[in-house]
């Protein structure tokens, strides 16, 4: 079941139109509204699933004219039941027709080796929840200067991996409440995300 | 406190177009919370006990917490998951149940937030 909720508004034809992937209502709801905030078309879907069918891509011709629905960036959760991010991300990155399409995963885990494999994966950007308005304009500001450059001349090793700068910031919890035998912490060589144990990080309140 | 910068993010998006989008927010909060813990409820009944799915399920729970700024919930979530990640079972049901408790006084103390906002309006 495709559960899709589109936004149309009165603006221009050269709003973004953005994808967004979750299978959080909560997320979903407060993704929806950044974006709309940011003058963003806006269409949410629950699933990878969901997000290929939209995008034509699932063996199934998408109900309307892809090209009327023209997206210019999808942002999806990494750690979603059945697809996960990472796979759709591959799927998408893997497809002649939509491999031009910026991805941004997003995760409430912050994970090294997550993020280098979706940035390896042609991921434009990791961001960890929960999700400020300011990384959605930024992103906006990306994509939008992205476009005026002709972004298919840049090769996507040549973009900067980019994280939001105050998870450097981000502190552990004193050693003795994380430490556990089965806690991984950055292997040396990439494994496959789906083999790595859920490493739970708490994300504290960061003053800007 | 019990909520962070997270709830205040929230609430900068709110305008007069959409003068509810907290409280919308927060209600889904609700209803998704309600299924989760029930899960979690029933998870903790299982035999035998399967400390994967009540990880996943308590990191979904975790997720939307985190997402309306809910951080004492959210540490007590993170706390659950320390044990469940060592098989702890007395230490996942002890602290499921500060879990529901911290739920529960988050959920009074935004119902009378919330009551406030609309005599305030």
């Amino acid at each position: 079941m495709v559960l899709v909720k589109k936004q149309r508004s009165n603006c221009s034809s050269n709003e973004l139109h953005v994808l967004a992937v979750d299978d959080s209502f909560v997320d979903r709801k407060v993704v929806e509204r950044l974006l709309k905030i940011s003058s963003c078309k806006v269409t949410v879907v629950e699933s990878g699933r969901s997000a290929l069918q939209f995008l034509g891509l699932d063996g199934e011709t998408s109900c309307v004219g892809f090209d009327e629905l023209k997206v210019n960036l999808i942002m999806t959760d990494y750690s979603m039941p059945g697809m996960t991010g990472y796979e759709l991300l591959k799927k998408i990155k893997g497809s002649s027709k939509l491999r031009e399409i910026p991805v941004v995963v997003m995760s409430s885990e912050n994970i090294m080796t997550r993020i280098d494999s979706c940035i390896e994966e042609g991921a434009e950007e990791f961001l960890v929840k929960p999700l400020k308005l300011s990384d959605v304009e930024r992103l906006k500001d990306f994509i939008l200067k992205g476009d005026d450059k002709n972004r298919k001349n840049n090769n996507s090793n040549s973009l900067s991996r980019k994280r939001k700068s105050q998870d450097d910031l981000v502190l552990p919890m004193p050693m003795a409440t994380l430490c556990s035998a089965r806690n991984h912490d950055f292997p040396s060589q990439p494994k496959s995300m789906l083999d790595q144990p859920l490493q739970k990080q708490p994300r504290l309140v960061q003053t800007d | 406190g019990y909520l962070d910068e997270q709830f205040i993010q929230l609430e900068d998006l709110q305008d007069e177009a959409n003068p509810n989008f907290v409280e919308e927010v927060v209600k889904l909060f609700y209803t998704d919370s309600a299924r989760l813990l029930r899960k979690i409820d029933l998870a903790l009944d299982d035999r035998p006990f399967d400390f994967e799915k009540l990880d996943d399920v308590m990191h979904q729970f975790m997720g939307s917490s985190s997402s309306i700024g809910a951080k004492r919930v959210q540490r007590k979530c993170t706390e659950f998951q320390e044990y469940s990640k060592d098989g702890n079972f007395e230490g996942c049901t002890r602290t499921f149940q500060e879990v529901k408790h911290e739920y529960a006084t988050l959920k009074k103390k935004l119902e009378n937030y919330f009551q406030l906002a609309k005599v305030a309006r």
